[in-house]
């Protein structure tokens, strides 16, 4: 069985995080990692290859440092890396990222096709859907049990009124929730020989991706500007000596909360 | 400038999120009408008229039964060629976020995610999103149509203003990728006392209450305050609260008038879900917790104490 993990680099969790006023896009100069939530989907695809046999490639979309991420993938265990690297394709939004995407994942013909919940950087949740319909395939999300069954994937997963269980043909994609797995470390072996797994970055013209489809150009959405967040009004913090309670109560008579 | 509205139900009800959207699109104005996809779903199209939409687009048919986001994109490209709208908006929810990316990805149409307002400015819709955990808010537009937006949950409230719908059947073909996932089995989640989307006082427990036993102190605040019970992501995944109560990213975004929080930290994935909310209280032990970033009455204190003295206080002054 052939599974593809999309992964993302994020700044890391520990770096401020900035939007450069002159792009209005993320500065992604400074310390990245891979983003955390895609860590679990990385050990759902092991998983599934322990126990079903196969490979696990990981891919990714996005500036050549993105290999970092890549690298520590294939130090959990992943068999080799795809990075669609091209300068023309900085500020890439849904629709250009999802094309460029799946373009790449036309020519590796996966079984299954996984991903993370959510990117950190973009708060993103929406990719999988955008790469399924160009893939034209069946797609579950938010999976938090995952099992092959034959020709089928089969996904458990939370929604707002309680649980799903659906159930697709294979070749699928399937976003994970975090809630899946408890991923595990690479170990040391495995960091040493993540340097040595085949790791192949193409452009863009490489994949079949036309320069109007990428980068703005090929994004539909534009950002005009940026704010602070609204203010928050007065905010009244205090240690309980015993009388909190009766502080709280008042404030909250006072404001008709009660 | 016609504006699809995405009306997302669930037995038979139009979910509060969709209606909150739809308020906030008649508010802003132009030519605003509904969506309803489903089988068997001509009473809820027209349910919508009550909310003010005049004109309801409504896909009907057995095979969109399951609520599945799939062949719903293959509905909205319907919907959406039929009425030649503009924008196409959804309250962000499991499905309404599956269908809003499927649609963008069909359509080649720019979608916007995290959406809290929109406006129409030259006749063309922006939106306001917040981003970096909410430190700072991005002005979002599109280049082409439609537009497609989802917008964050909680982010408005429905407004009942009477009125009747037009219903307008679409049909549409569904693709046989579309309908290659099916859905084996639902299993509702039972939730007891007010939901958490209705609620205009939620109490909110995290794991700073110690134990399941420990929710105890919520359900007795949130019963002397009329209010309903809320749980934490942390909680939920340990097995204490049913995930019908969780509120935050992976679950509801809420914006009660009331918000209590009892021994919840405040992270990030927790406070996009909650800091819609009117007044927001946080009650911890620990003086640096995030959530007094963003509590309007922070209480550093022992829970133990000062909930049930709270409960107590509160009923003796609800009478």
């Amino acid at each position: 069985m052939k599974l593809v993990v999309c992964v993302k680099q994020v700044p890391d969790a520990n770096a401020v995080r900035r939007i450069d006023p002159a792009t209005n896009r993320l500065d992604r100069t400074g310390e990245g990692a891979l983003n955390a939530t895609d860590v679990n989907a990385v050990e759902e695809a092991l998983r599934l290859k322990e126990a079903h046999g196969g490979e696990v490639v990981v891919a990714s979309f996005g500036p050549a440092k993105a290999v970092d991420a890549l690298r520590k993938a294939l130090a959990m265990g992943a068999d080799r890396a795809l990075l669609v690297s091209d300068e023309a394709a900085a500020g890439s939004d849904l629709v250009a990222t999802s094309y460029a995407l799946a373009k790449a994942l036309e020519r590796e013909e996966a079984d299954l096709v996984l991903f993370g919940q959510q990117s950190s950087d973009s708060d993103g949740a929406v990719l999988w859907a955008a790469v399924a319909d160009r893939l034209r395939r069946p797609m579950i999300s938010q999976v938090a049990e995952l099992g092959i069954e034959g020709a089928s994937v089969r996904g458990k997963r939370q929604t707002e009124f309680g649980y799903d269980v659906i159930s697709a043909p294979l070749p699928a994609v399937v976003a994970v929730s975090d809630a899946i797995n408890e991923p595990r470390y690479p170990s040391l072996k495995g960091i040493m020989g993540a340097k040595s797994k085949p790791t192949e970055t193409l452009t863009l013209a490489e994949i079949g991706v036309e320069p109007d489809r990428a980068g703005a150009n090929g994004s539909r959405t534009s950002v005009l500007g940026l704010g602070p967040p609204p203010a928050k009004g007065n905010q009244v913090k205090i240690d309980d000596d015993g009388s909190a309670a009766d502080k709280l109560v008042d404030w909250l008579a006072e404001r008709k909360l009660l | 400038m016609t504006t699809l509205v995405f009306l997302e139900h669930h037995d038979g009800a139009i979910q509060k999120g969709s209606l909150g959207v739809l308020a906030r699109a008649l508010a802003v104005g132009g030519d605003v009408a509904g969506v309803v996809v489903g089988s068997g779903v001509a009473d809820v199209a027209a349910s919508a008229g009550a909310f003010g939409v005049g004109n309801v687009y409504v896909v009907d048919d057995p095979a969109l039964e399951a609520p599945l986001p799939q062949p719903r994109v293959d509905a909205l490209e319907a919907v959406v060629a039929a009425s030649g709208a503009e924008n196409v908006l959804f309250a962000a929810s499991v499905l309404s976020a599956d269908v809003a990316a499927g649609l963008s990805a069909r359509l080649d149409a720019g979608l916007n995610w995290d959406v809290t307002d929109f406006s129409v400015e030259n006749g063309e819709l922006r939106g306001k999103r917040p981003a970096l955990g909410d430190t700072v808010v991005v002005d979002v537009a599109w280049t082409s149509t439609p537009r497609i937006a989802l917008v964050r949950s909680g982010a408005f409230d429905p407004v009942e203003t009477g009125g009747t719908a037009t219903v307008h059947p679409v049909s549409v073909t569904l693709q046989d990728f579309s309908t290659a996932a099916r859905m084996v089995e639902q299993l509702q989640e039972q939730a007891t006392g007010p939901s958490i989307e209705d609620a205009d006082v939620i109490v909110a427990g995290g794991r700073g209450l110690g134990s399941p036993d420990g929710f105890k102190l919520a359900e007795e605040l949130a019963a002397a305050l009329g209010g309903a019970v809320a749980a934490t992501r942390a909680v939920v995944d340990a097995g204490w609260y049913p995930y019908s109560t969780q509120v935050g990213q992976t679950g509801k975004s809420v914006s009660p008038k009331l918000y209590i929080a009892l021994g919840i930290s405040g992270a990030i994935q927790h406070k996009v879900g909650m800091q819609n909310s009117g007044t927001i209280v946080a009650i911890n032990k620990d003086p640096n917790a995030p959530i007094f970033d963003f509590a309007d009455f922070g209480v550093v204190g022992d829970l133990n104490q000062v909930a049930p003295k709270l409960a107590e206080l509160v009923r003796a002054r609800r009478g």
